[in-house]
């Protein structure tokens, strides 16, 4: 299966908006960063799932849309969140655990959610989030209106059974659906393709009929033009597209994780030749977008937002307790 | 797929009331409130297997397809976990989905879908889902895999609203409620009353999820029940009568939230009290209701309560097994008269 990349140019991207693609890749690389070291000094219940490394991924894609299309994420979607404009302090401030957070610290890292903002939440069960993208396609349909939905799902959620069956009701429905794998290469602990029957996640999802393609997912200009592709294709009642993002994350599967299962060579490998981040800067730079102060001023905004938050989000108040078994439902009489 | 339960289902209404010819089926009253509802708000829609053309296996969205199309009477592939997370997902997005499961058994297979989605975004995300499940339950035939009785696992989920109606009436009343809340609501339809008949209110008449109905007002026992079991204690409450044994019978409607007013309200004049439940008994919804009963109205009670229930066992095929491990009416008189003898009870 062909592989997409970008060509050498930036044809056809809005040149007006490629440095702030590279801020918000800077962000979220700056906010993984930050959110870890955090995490591992306790300041996060639970724990977390950093995507460093797969910035192109989020940035890419989310550009791909309108701002009104609509996301759904996965347990690791902190980068959908940041890519999707939820404000960097209430998303630090929801791994808190705190009442600032985006969803009041009901969700924390694998729940994040800002419905205005087109992000229809974060996932923790694998698979899942593709089918609320599936779902709020159809409701699109429904409703007459012309957004689309991309959902997010890894290389592990690819060998579970709902992801196609969601994919399948898409397809048949043509619902203005995205499907997106996003492939890292590890599901949790365990290498994808020795769990992965076929040749591909793409070429298994092209038996379901619709259009389906292997995209490099360190190439941010290149995971832009297939979404907005795809984005195009549905909002023109053209149904449902399918993409395998191929891409890696540097960090273990959770915060801390003791990382047996594969070398510090591999990963050393995709850091110095396919960063996504620095493969966009050569790409700036080469077209005389971007010089070094430039880089620098931008990396630095990154950093003082991100410190920003942290404040923010140590300076926030909890929840108010008497208010844990609130908003269940209309059903329910004060979690009684 | 229920082959031989579908070709069971003529005979079995042989076993159905049938009154008045103004009165409408149990599947009917489901068809007119959908309907009205669909005709009052275009966001209302169903999807499912076999309802276009079919109108559901239990005809309860017949002539639905052709009266609104395809777009609002969607046949959907196979697939419990599709079916509802494309609902849960149309809810969200604000329209107001009805899903069909065509039987209840099958929403295994759309668990995560129901459990970790459904019932759980408005309090993770504060968004809320209006969405309705409906599906065909209760013990009939088909085996074990078609009868299970999932009432209290749905009802044991936080977020989560679970109706199971015994009348017409309160069918076409709590689909038409359904339809216009704001959360999720489970609607099981028990198979046996498929054909049942009564009346029906007219296109504002509503019935409230979370209320309770007392289906015969009486004054020495309250049995409680619901959807199938309201038959079994109405049944023998009219043959108790007849030895001057005056019992109330109280149909539940909804299983969560529990109308635990109506409950102890009936047992603070009675004193004595029978549940009567289909499902297996362990964990079931039976023992939720003695609990109620019990921190509510304790010492109001003359009798330990009593609960006559399913067996704790899958549904078998052969209707000579089948009959050995459900409730009949005679369980529910033998129970009646054991909480109303005075002194000390043998525990069951």
């Amino acid at each position: 299966m062909t592989i997409a990349t970008s060509g050498p140019d930036l044809d056809g991207t809005p040149q007006a908006e490629l440095l702030d693609w590279l801020s918000d890749m800077l962000l979220i690389r700056r906010f993984e960063e930050v959110a870890d070291e955090l995490t591992l000094r306790g300041k996060v219940p639970g724990g977390m799932h950093a995507a460093i490394g797969q910035e192109a991924v989020a940035v890419g894609a989310v550009r791909g849309l309108r701002s009104d299309d609509i996301v759904s994420g996965t347990h690791r979607s902190h980068h959908h969140a940041l890519a999707k404009g939820l404000p960097v302090g209430g998303v630090l401030a929801e791994l808190f655990g705190k009442a600032t957070g985006v969803v009041g610290g009901r969700g924390g890292s694998m729940h994040l959610a800002d419905f205005e903002r087109g992000m229809w939440g974060s996932n923790g069960i694998v698979g899942a989030g593709l089918g609320i993208a599936m779902g709020a396609a159809l409701g699109q349909v429904v409703k007459g209106s012309d957004q689309v939905a991309l959902g997010f799902f890894g290389d592990g959620g690819a060998n579970t059974g709902r992801v196609w069956e969601f994919v399948n009701l898409a397809a048949v429905w043509k619902l203005p659906l995205i499907a997106v794998c996003e492939n890292n290469v590890y599901a949790v602990e365990t290498m994808s393709s020795q769990v992965t029957g076929g040749e591909s996640v793409a070429a298994r999802a092209a038996g379901f009929g619709l259009p389906s393609h292997q995209i490099d997912g360190q190439d941010v200009v290149a995971v832009y033009h297939a979404v907005r592709e795809a984005a195009e294709r549905g909002r023109s009642g053209g149904g449902p597209t399918f993409l395998e993002l191929l891409t890696y994350r540097y960090r273990g599967h959770n915060s801390g994780e003791v990382i047996r299962y594969r070398t510090e060579d591999e990963v050393t490998r995709w850091r110095t030749s396919k960063d996504p981040i620095e493969r966009f800067c050569a790409r700036l730079t080469e077209q005389g977008l971007l010089d070094p102060d430039e880089l620098d001023r931008r990396t630095s905004a990154a950093h003082a937002q991100v410190d920003d938050a942290v404040r923010f989000a140590e300076e926030s108040p909890w929840p108010d307790p008497s208010t844990a078994a609130e908003n269940v439902s209309a059903w329910t009489r004060s979690g009684r | 797929m229920a082959g031989p339960l579908h070709r069971r289902r003529e005979r079995l209404r042989v076993d159905q009331e049938r009154t008045m010819s103004a009165d409408v089926s149990y599947s009917t009253a489901f068809q007119q409130g959908v309907r009205e509802e669909m005709q009052r708000d275009k966001t209302v829609f169903v999807l499912g297997t076999d309802l276009f053309d079919r109108g559901g296996h239990f005809a309860q969205v017949k002539g639905l397809g052709d009266q609104f199309g395809r777009t609002r009477v969607r046949d959907s592939p196979i697939s419990e976990a599709a079916m509802v997370a494309a609902g849960v997902g149309a809810a969200l997005a604000g329209t107001r989905p009805l899903v069909d499961l065509n039987f209840m058994d099958f929403a295994y297979g759309a668990m995560d879908e129901i459990a970790n989605q459904a019932a759980k975004l408005r309090y993770m995300w504060g968004s809320p889902v209006p969405l309705v499940i409906r599906a065909t339950s209760g013990v009939a035939q088909g085996g074990a895999q078609h009868n299970n009785s999932l009432e209290p696992w749905f009802s044991g989920l936080p977020g989560l609203s679970v109706v199971s109606p015994y009348r017409p009436y309160d069918v076409k009343g709590l689909i038409k409620s359904a339809l216009r809340g704001s959360d999720p609501v489970i609607f099981m339809m028990h198979k046996k009353l498929t054909g049942a008949r009564g009346p029906v209110g007219d296109d504002t008449e509503l019935v409230d999820i979370g209320s309770a109905h007392v289906a015969r007002r009486g004054t020495d026992v309250t049995v409680v029940s619901y959807s199938y079991g309201v038959r079994l204690a109405t049944q023998a409450a009219e043959a108790l009568a007849q030895d001057g044994v005056s019992a109330e019978v109280i149909d539940l409607r909804t299983l969560y939230p529990l109308d635990t007013a109506t409950i102890v309200e009936s047992v603070r004049r009675t004193g004595r009290v029978v549940v009567v439940d289909e499902a297996p008994r362990y964990g079931g919804m039976a023992a939720e209701i003695v609990t109620s009963i019990t921190e509510s109205a304790f010492w109001y009670l003359d009798q330990p309560v009593h609960r006559v229930t399913g067996a704790h066992t899958p549904i078998p095929h052969s209707p000579a097994l089948l009959d050995a491990i459900l409730p009949t009416e005679a369980d529910v008189v033998r129970a009646v008269r054991q909480v109303l003898a005075d002194g000390p009870q043998e525990a069951r």
